[in-house]
């Protein structure tokens, strides 16, 4: 028989190698960067903390009681980890992130970092927890009583025991737990230690499985034909209760603090959740496979009344296996131990972070930079709250004392956590949820689950009889197991429905109706698009941050080291030699993620808050920046009119260049022509006027001859000078006006035929008389001038075999506009531009103006008050006249 | 303001439509992958629909290897991912983060 004395001894040894492996992997992972600490294997061992005590021992007793149903409590967990391309993955990495260090931390963090909602997720773990960590207690007690039982030689007081273990675990969690305040809140001794234990658990369960499959039911077949010969030998469930534990199951799985802790803050890389996703199945198929044999074997050899819970330790003991019962003791130890020491350390962080330190830094009051060691503190805070929370398991297990009512807290707390999977879900896929949904919806939940399970469960003291039977204030409809009426449902079923439907539903509804603050829209794009930008949101403006104090108070909660690395290597990042960084939006952001690292989200914003001044970005901060970015906008539309207006003036320049330039050409072009003009003539009448002074005897034809070529040429001359005389009156303002009242028909008679009479080239001109019957008030001989021009131009340039001249005369707003439209090819669309310039002619060879003539109609019009211009696209040369009817001659 | 931000270039090209097919296969793997704990629910539902105890029940035997069965089989084909993903794309992470 084994004494009680060796078990106490194997346990302390065990316990001892624990604590050299933990601390051996802390040295390792700290000095090196081995990978197999962060292997997946590692990490999916870790995961199977979800097995406790209960479902080491506890699976059996329910299988014993329930048939299958126990396997629903795996069945959740499984498809929440083959799926976990749907969720887990996005928890990973939205934890990875922002550095969370707990689910508190992540439901305050998502919703814009409240702390009231990191408190209020704090008490449910705390109450949710508790009472399962009492379990444990009792579930290590219960096995060192079966071995007192069996060794009558010892005195063994059951009270006492609990209280060592739960001491002893509070020193292992508290050693392993809060050795260091790391950034990253990873913890690779206790993982390590956690993953051996997955491993011990696991080989004593399949060890006692195999034992009483081949050892004493003799097979497989066998076991099968004894199973269905056995109480539970036909398929017996209860329908809503298998699909509600699937459910809960997997909601505490996602939800419980201690598989937060290694599942999102103990994880090292993203990428061994694909091997979890396959091997932590295959590890609970394992923890289960053999669940049914043990509790069917176990009823059938074992004394009536005896225990189901307990048959894996008893059906050892009572086959002479002293050995295998050691190692299925150690199997439901390493189950206990190392649930509550990694639930004990998730509910200090979150106790710490977002009770602890809160109070404390609201009781200091002056700021994080000026007071103590925060460091030390956060330390404190939470080894405190670790032996608070297990003082808590443990007081619970004295009050319950320790019988059934116990047992079933397990789904019981479930069904509490897991009031926490609306605002989880929620705040990673719902850009719309918002802190006061979630609080609501937390507290419905938590309220529903309170009055409808937890203080049912714990007896009539807590909760009358009265208020069972006949409901709250003797409403019947507020029965705690039979809420609105609703009758016959299993309790658990009745409560989760209602507690996570309504639940759900006020979150909704709530988020929908209210306006969530900036920094919870911020941190809402920041978890549900974690994918997408993987940036911070410029929380800060470090205008009036002190880079000292922030280096102060980071030193006390990081180490002065660490500290220091951190402000060096970002003030490099920034680029200047100094010591400390510039307290840019960037470095701020940076630094608090760091800090939430230790201290969680809430608190490490609020410490910021401290010391920038409380700048966070609030409404009129964003005011701000948006008034700041529509002046921005203004600004650079009205740079962008200027610049619209700059390149206009540049284009009109460049257009007044070109002209000039092109001017210039011809003002070059008509010197040397109008050289060349006025010597033609003058060297025919000096030629001539030698003739006739050197020649005698000439005939007296030929003198009359001489002469009228010699006149002929003065003529010429005297036009040409005419003509520029003429327009440098005209462009000088000193021309008089000879106004005088006429029709429009009359003028364009007499231009008409003036142009006509005597030339070769014969323009037939096509006129409508009954338009043209407009009286007109100016100067009648200038106007008849321009027509004669206009004419005239067409007479000569109109290149058409049958050269037709149409004016047409319409009355256009007030004015007469006279369309003077040859059928010939027209002005150039190069020369369009020019042929109003002084100088200007097109194709400098066809005929012999001075190209002066159009710039004197030009200037005409303009005195006359009208305009002449070129039509293009008429299909022939077209110029326009227009000109008022009445007086409006221009100003002189 | 507007373009005055800097963009990285490759964000500003749309993604393309039609993907390589590799790329392809990849993302039915995932799709696959996804619909699998639906249909692990469905199959887990099945016993639902079983009778209970009493005329016609159904073996306990029976139950459990079935239960056992699926579970069996959810583990092999969602470890046939892991591998299957983890030949498709060699440490093609970055790809296969980006977009479902």
């Amino acid at each position: 028989m084994t004494s009680l004395n060796v078990l106490v001894a194997v346990c302390l040894c065990y316990v001892v190698l624990l604590f050299g492996v933990a601390f051996a992997a802390d040295r390792w992972a700290s000095t090196s960067r081995s990978t197999w600490l962060r292997s997946p294997l590692v990490y999916t061992l870790s995961l199977s903390i979800y097995c406790t005590a209960w479902t080491f021992y506890g699976a059996v007793g329910y299988a014993a009681r329930s048939g299958l149903e126990f396997v629903t409590i795996y069945l959740g967990p499984t498809l929440v980890m083959i799926g976990w391309w749907w969720g887990l993955r996005k928890l990973v990495r939205v934890g990875r992130s922002q550095r969370v260090t707990s689910v508190a931390d992540l439901i305050s963090s998502r919703y814009g970092k409240s702390n009231t909602l990191a408190v209020c997720v704090t008490i449910l773990a705390v109450i949710g927890v508790t009472p399962y960590i009492s379990l444990q207690l009792q579930s290590i007690t219960l096995s060192f009583n079966i071995f007192a039982e069996a060794d009558p030689g010892e005195s063994y007081v059951e009270q006492s025991s609990a209280f060592w273990v739960a001491a002893g675990l509070a020193v292992f969690a508290i050693l392993f737990g809060t050795r260091n305040l790391d950034t990253n809140e990873r913890h690779h001794g206790v993982v390590i230690a956690i993953a051996i234990e997955a491993v011990v658990k696991l080989i004593a369960l399949l060890a006692v499985g195999i034992f009483v499959v081949w050892g004493i039911a003799g097979g497989a077949v066998d076991t099968l034909a004894r199973i269905d010969a056995s109480a539970i030998g036909q398929w017996q469930v209860n329908h809503g209760r298998w699909a509600t534990i699937t459910f809960l199951a997997a909601a505490a799985f996602l939800c419980l603090p201690r598989m937060f802790q290694v599942m999102v803050v103990e994880n090292d890389d993203e990428r061994h959740l694909r091997t979890a996703a396959w091997a932590f199945p295959l590890y609970l198929f394992l923890m289960s496979l053999f669940v049914v044999p043990i509790a069917v074997v176990g009823l059938e050899i074992l004394p009536e009344g005896s225990n189901p819970d307990l048959f894996v330790l008893t059906i050892p003991l009572g086959q002479g296996q002293e050995m295998l019962a050691m190692l299925s003791f150690l199997g439901g130890f390493s189950s206990a131990t190392s649930m509550v020491i990694v639930a004990a350390m998730a509910l200090s962080t979150m106790v710490s972070n977002h009770i602890v330190m809160p109070i404390w830094l609201s009781a200091k009051g002056g700021g994080a930079s000026v007071s103590g060691d925060v460091r030390s503190v956060v330390m404190y805070a939470r080894r405190v709250s670790i032996a608070v929370v297990l003082g808590l398991g443990y007081f619970y297990y004295r009050m319950s004392g320790g019988g059934a009512a116990l047992a079933s807290i397990g789904l019981i707390a479930f069904a509490g956590i897991a009031q926490i999977l609306p605002a989880m879900v929620g705040g990673l896929f719902w850009r719309g949820a918002t802190r006061t949904g979630a609080l609501v919806g937390l507290t419905v939940g938590f309220v529903l689950w309170l009055f409808t399970l937890l203080l049912p469960g714990m007896g009539p003291e807590v909760l009358a009889p009265s208020v069972l039977e006949q409901g709250l204030f003797g409403l019947s409809w507020l029965r705690p197991q039979a809420l609105f009426g609703i009758e016959g449902l299993d309790p658990m079923v009745h409560s989760v429905m209602w507690s996570m439907s309504l639940n759900a539903a006020a979150f909704c509804i709530v988020s929908l109706l209210s306006f969530p603050s900036p920094l919870e829209r911020l941190q809402g794009a920041q978890f549900v698009n974690v994918f997408e930008h993987s940036a911070g949101p410029r929380g800060w403006t470090g205008s009036v941050a002190q880079s000292e104090d922030l280096m102060i108070m980071s030193q006390r909660i990081m180490g002065a080291r660490e500290a220091q690395e951190f402000f060096q290597a970002e003030a490099a990042a920034q680029g200047s030699r100094a010591f400390l960084p510039e307290p840019t939006p960037v470095f701020l952001e940076r630094l608090e993620r760091e800090l939430a690292g230790s201290v969680g989200a809430a608190t490490a914003h609020a410490m910021i808050g401290q010391i920038v001044g409380g700048s966070s970005v609030s409404v009129e901060d964003l005011l701000a920046v948006a008034d700041e970015s529509a002046q921005l906008l203004e600004y650079s539309s009205r740079l962008e009119a200027k610049s619209a207006e700059l390149g206009r003036t540049a284009r009109k320049l460049r257009d007044a260049n070109e002209k000039l330039t092109q001017i210039s050409l011809q003002k070059d072009a008509f010197l040397s022509q109008i050289s060349h003009e006025l010597r033609t003539p003058m060297t025919s009448i000096r030629a001539f006027s030698e003739i006739l002074r050197d020649t005698d005897g000439l005939e007296r034809v030929d003198i009359t001859r001489y002469a009228a070529i010699i006149h002929d040429e003065a003529l010429r001359l005297t036009r040409l000078l005419d003509d520029l005389l003429d327009l440098s009156v005209l462009e000088n303002g000193q021309v008089t006006l000879n106004l005088g009242q006429g029709m429009l028909a009359d003028i364009l008679d007499r231009a008409a035929s003036t142009v006509l009479t005597g030339t070769p080239k014969p323009l037939r001109i096509r006129r409508n008389s009954g338009s043209e019957q407009v009286v007109l008030q100016t100067d009648l001989d200038r106007l008849t001038q321009v027509f004669i021009n206009l004419i005239s131009n067409a007479q000569k340039y109109c290149d058409a075999a049958d050269p037709t001249l149409t004016v047409s005369v319409h009355d256009v707003g007030g004015r007469v506009v006279v369309d003077l439209l040859d059928n010939g090819s027209g002005v150039p669309a190069d020369a369009q531009k020019m042929i109003f310039e002084k100088f200007a002619r097109v194709g400098a060879d066809k005929a012999g103006g001075a190209g002066l003539g159009l710039a004197i109609c030009r200037e005409i019009m303009q005195r006359l008050g009208g305009d002449i211009t070129y039509l293009p696209g008429q299909g022939g040369g077209a110029f326009r006249v227009s000109l008022p009817l009445g007086l409006e001659i221009a100003a002189q | 303001m507007t373009g005055g931000r800097e963009r990285d270039p490759a964000q500003m090209q749309p993604p393309p439509v039609f993907l390589e097919r590799q790329s392809y296969r990849r993302r039915r793997l995932m799709d696959a992958a996804r619909l699998l704990p639906i249909l692990g629910a469905a199959l887990f539902a099945v016993p639902l629909l079983w009778p209970n105890a009493g005329e016609g029940g159904v073996r306990m035997s029976v139950a459990i290897t079935y239960v056992f069965g699926v579970w069996a089989a959810l583990i092999l084909i969602s470890a046939g991912f892991g591998i299957a993903a983890r030949m498709v794309q060699p440490g093609d992470q970055a790809e296969a983060e980006r977009k479902p």
